[in-house]
């Protein structure tokens, strides 16, 4: 068994164990060691990327490729480079954090706990896929979990929700399936064999006119689940319905799928449509970097004011993207990962605080401070890490999207870019206003005073995603180097 | 002709052996022991079932009246794996209400009819046998799903069966012999021939087509089919949803790309049109369904529109990927009618508002269900998304992106409505929820056969590969 594979097996390992269990105690055991064991190959898999990368200077590393189904060429074909290591890593560090939040989850937890590592199944396969086909299963097995997870455990209007993002996002994926079968029947322009290894699409010159037709397909079909502007509206509703871990999860990890994919399959395999296509999907997401600022600026439910945040902090990973050059793409990768964990920190800090007081309308609450103090002062760094303060992770990110971006020398460029740039300042709004209304002065309601403390699950759940926010924010520069070395292929395709 | 000559017919022969034998038991087993029929009858089909997967070797009979390949060998087999399932999912039913009427022999052998009517349309070397066949595989089923004499609906359904169906053969007939008349004979291999591209063909061609559609439920020629399905007894609605399109599209499919390949460039862009008012008549309809059988009905006439996708490009890609489908399709959609026979056997209720918190109380039957829809919905890793995903490779592998994007869209509308029984079972609560029951030995390894089908079908590549290099010989 290679390393890679066992991404994939100890997860189903999980599900096959979590099928015995009878109740909340034992599947709440058996998933956080399952989670621990992921969490660990992916630490293992960090310093054995090292270690290869000084010997191997393939561009995906720790290969291992099955042929599938023969007559279409399809493989199982995974491997990693820097920026799967990085997103893997991400991804087991948030699913352990959501399964400690989940401690006390109520109705059928065994349910909860499988259909939540089905999802992980998902996202971990998509991170490792080569073959096209196989990630595009992976990903497909990432989404509909999420109609389980909102609509069974799932507060308010949850039914709604879950059909909204569920049909939103296959809807997507099948547009996707378009671009990807247009890409797969163009991949023997150079007179070789059709293919769905997007390591040997990346070496053929697919026509141009085929490039412009399904760049927009891919690049839409992905970007739809990074929440591009307009096909943003199901994050929001899908958020605020879900419960916290699936919360957690969906903004911090499978909205990271669209960033991903983008960069991955549309402007890698088709560079020549995402010049061409590029102005106008950095005017959408350069929109939906401003728009998701201002829309949490006006709202008064958390998740929702975290949701619009998440719409416009992963438009800025979809904008640097597109700017096609290296310091911008670090920037957007980083963005990737310093979101995740600081949406998920947040999405986590906002169910404890509606455990604890019922309400999530900022209106409602007052003077958390005082009443919660741990809990209000880790709200308090997760709010200055997402506005970007120098020392935490959202700092490097930024600073890397913004100099990148404003180094592009076209007109279009530099003026979206000063337009993205100002949402730094209407992030710092919504941040301090709601720090201000929900933690500062007076307490509103006098049976807040008697709010039970933080627990030692969730403690650990905060912690998990708090250290590596402060890490990157500190030390950037190993996780930037092991990122800018994997960005050299693409840019060779773009340049 | 020699014994050896006679052997190949096996699969013919054996099951009608079967169909005599159920004649004699019923005459020869005394009145309080007529229970055993059901056994009987499993058995003796499951038997036949093994037998079928030994090899049968390509010949020619009767003067090439009747043909075996190891492609058609291999439809049968399918259609024997699909009749054995309907078997053991229905037992419970006709236990319970056929034996004490002492129908339950007529039941199998009108079944079997049907089935040796489809043996004999799909070995068929000329019009002729294919038109015989035809009518031995529709009129017994007609009989069966007017079975609930008691009922009205039942009735309504075989009377509205019988009709439509007596025009479509009609129709079809007069589209045979328009054929012969343009090419003077009624074997296969001389109309390929024969066959030109003139307008009395093509007419010719489009009755005939029109009487397969009627079979397999094309849109126009679907009107029938929800109706049918709704008074006839589950058994047999499965049995019409998944055998007897199931065999219809096989034979489409093999006269298609070989006797009226000449007339390609007519049936591809007829094919086009009627793929997309199937999708969309199929899917716009289910929406508002409430009663299951209904749903399910319309749910198939939308997967006959994506078979149509395979169809459409005429080479050895599209019949891998229209065998394969139709294979995964058996399973899944015998899955989902499986579900809805064992509740209504045990409590009669058909209404998707009566699936709500069904897995509250029922989890194991609610997992198949939600396993079946997915696999119907195209959702990995369960075996429909490998169906749904090669029939889509194989239009586009011809250019025909519009026609494959319109079927997405048409993949994320069905999503819905199957997300909609999904919705009642797992996420509604229910003050009156359908109560904890027992299947019998034979439900339970019914639904056992087609949840490994549609967990398996998909993964296990090595399948497709052998359909793949069966479709090889199409050519």
């Amino acid at each position: 068994m290679d390393i890679l594979s066992l991404f994939i097996v100890i997860p189903l390992l999980t599900i096959s164990a979590l099928l015995f269990c009878k109740n909340l105690q034992q599947s709440r055991i058996v998933a956080m060691i399952g989670s621990f064991i992921q969490l660990g190959m992916s630490i293992n898999l960090i310093f054995s990327y090292f270690n290869e990368r000084l010997v191997n200077s393939d561009i995906m590393v720790f290969t291992r490729d099955i042929v599938w189904f023969k007559p279409f060429n399809i493989h199982y074909n995974i491997g990693v480079d820097g920026i799967s290591v990085a997103l893997l890593a991400l991804t087991s560090i948030v699913v352990l954090a959501g399964v400690f939040i989940s401690w006390k989850i109520k109705d059928l937890p065994k349910e909860f706990f499988i259909s939540l590592i089905v999802l992980s199944i998902g996202v971990y396969g998509f991170f490792i896929s080569i073959d096209l086909f196989t990630m595009f299963v992976f990903f497909e097995i990432a989404v509909i979990p999420m109609y389980l997870l909102i609509g069974i455990w799932g507060s308010g209007p949850k039914e709604f929700s879950a059909m909204k993002l569920t049909l939103m996002l296959m809807g997507a994926s099948a547009v996707l399936l378009v671009g990807i079968l247009g890409i797969y029947f163009n991949s023997g322009a150079d007179g070789g064999p059709l293919t769905f290894n997007i390591l040997e699409i990346a070496k053929v010159n697919i026509p141009f006119e085929a490039q412009k037709l399904f760049f927009p397909l891919t690049f839409i079909g992905f970007a739809v689940i990074g929440a591009l502007f307009p096909f943003h509206t199901w994050s929001p509703d899908g958020h605020a319905s879900a419960p916290t871990a699936v919360s957690m999860l969906h903004a911090g990890v499978l909205m990271k799928l669209g960033g991903y994919g983008v960069f991955r399959v549309a402007m890698f395999l088709l560079p020549e449509g995402a010049l061409h296509w590029s102005w106008f999907f950095i005017i959408l997401s350069a929109i939906g970097v401003i728009y998701g600022a201002f829309a949490a600026i006006k709202q008064t439910d958390l998740k929702y004011i975290n949701a619009y945040s998440s719409v416009s902090h992963l438009g800025m990973v979809l904008f640097a993207l597109l700017m096609m050059n290296a310091t911008a793409w670090n920037g957007a990768i980083l963005q990737s990962l310093s979101h995740g964990f600081m949406t998920a920190l947040f999405f986590a800090l906002i169910g404890m605080i509606y455990e604890r007081t019922h309400t999530r309308d900022i209106t409602k609450l007052g003077g958390l401070l005082k009443v919660i103090p741990f809990i209000s002062v880790i709200y308090v760094i997760a709010g200055l890490a997402s506005l970007g303060l120098p020392g935490f992770s959202g700092f490097v990110a930024e600073m890397n999207i913004f100099v990148g971006a404003f180094s592009h020398e076209e007109m279009l460029y530099r003026i979206t870019t000063i337009i993205a740039v100002s949402a730094i300042v209407v992030t710092a709004v919504y941040v301090l206003r709601v720090v201000g209304i929900m933690l500062m002065g007076p307490v509103k309601n006098q049976t807040f005073l008697t709010l039970p403390k933080v627990t030692w699950y969730e403690m650990t759940g905060i912690f998990l995603l708090l250290i590596p926010i402060i890490a990157i924010g500190v030390a950037p520069l190993w996780i930037s180097n092991m990122i800018i070395e994997s960005l050299q292929p693409f840019l060779h395709g773009v340049l | 002709m020699s014994f050896n000559d006679i052997l190949v017919m096996r699969q013919e022969i054996v099951l009608l052996v079967i169909i005599v034998l159920m004649i004699i038991m019923e005459i020869a087993i005394p009145q309080n022991k007529k229970a055993g029929i059901v056994h009987l009858s499993i058995f003796l089909f499951g038997l036949h079932t093994v037998i079928g997967f030994f090899v049968i070797d390509d010949k020619s009979l009767f003067g090439g009246m009747y043909r075996t390949t190891e492609m058609i060998h291999f439809f049968k087999n399918i259609l024997n794996i699909g009749v054995f399932i309907i078997l053991l999912q229905s037992a419970q039913w006709v236990k319970n209400n056929l034996i004490s009427e002492h129908r339950g022999t007529e039941y199998f052998t009108l079944l079997f009819s049907s089935l040796l009517g489809m043996y004999f349309m799909l070995s068929a070397g000329d019009f002729l046998m294919f038109y015989l066949g035809l009518e031995l595989s529709t009129l017994p089923v007609a009989a069966l799903a007017a079975f609930e004499v008691s009922q009205r609906k039942s009735s309504e359904a075989g009377i509205k069966l019988i009709l439509s169906a007596a025009l479509a053969s009609g129709i079809t007939l007069f589209g045979i012999s328009l054929l012969y008349a343009t090419s003077s004979s009624i074997y296969f291999e001389t109309v390929s021939e024969n066959i030109l591209n003139n307008n009395l063909t093509i007419l010719g061609f489009i009755l005939f087509f029109a009487g397969l559609s009627f079979k397999i439920s094309l849109v126009p020629f679907h009107f029938w089919t929800a109706d049918v399905y709704e008074g006839a007894p589950i058994g047999i609605a499965s049995y019409l949803s998944v055998i007897s399109k199931g065999a219809a599209v096989f034979i489409l499919m093999v006269l298609l790309f070989t006797v009226l390949k000449p007339l390609m460039q007519v049936w591809d862009k007829l094919i086009y049109v009627i793929a997309i008012a199937t999708m969309f008549t199929g899917n716009l309809f289910a929406l508002r369904q409430q009663n299951m059988k209904r749903f399910l009905a319309f749910s198939s006439i939308a997967q006959a529109g994506f078979i149509l996708l395979g169809l459409l490009i005429g080479n050895q890609l599209g019949a891998a990927t229209v065998i394969y489908f139709v294979l995964i399709y058996i399973f899944s959609n015998l899955a989902a009618f499986g579900v809805v026979q064992a509740i209504s056997t045990q409590t009669g209720k058909e209404s998707m508002t009566d699936y709500e918190g069904l897995y509250r109380t029922n989890p194991n039957l609610s997992l198949v269900m939600m396993l079946a829809l997915f696999s119907l919905a195209g959702i990995p890793p369960v075996a429909g998304f490998f169906g749904k995903f090669f029939l889509f490779t194989a239009a586009a592998s011809e250019g025909y992106y519009m026609l494959v994007f319109i079927g997405v869209v048409n993949v994320t509308i069905s999503l819905y409505y199957y997300l909609l029984v999904v919705r009642a079972m797992f996420l509604r609560k229910n003050e009156n929820p359908i109560p904890f029951f027992k299947n019998d030995l034979y439900m339970r390894l019914g639904l056992l056969i087609t949840v490994a089908g549609i967990l398996v079908l998909g993964i296990y590549s090595p399948l497709y590969e052998y359909i793949y290099e069966l479709s090889n010989l199409i050519n």
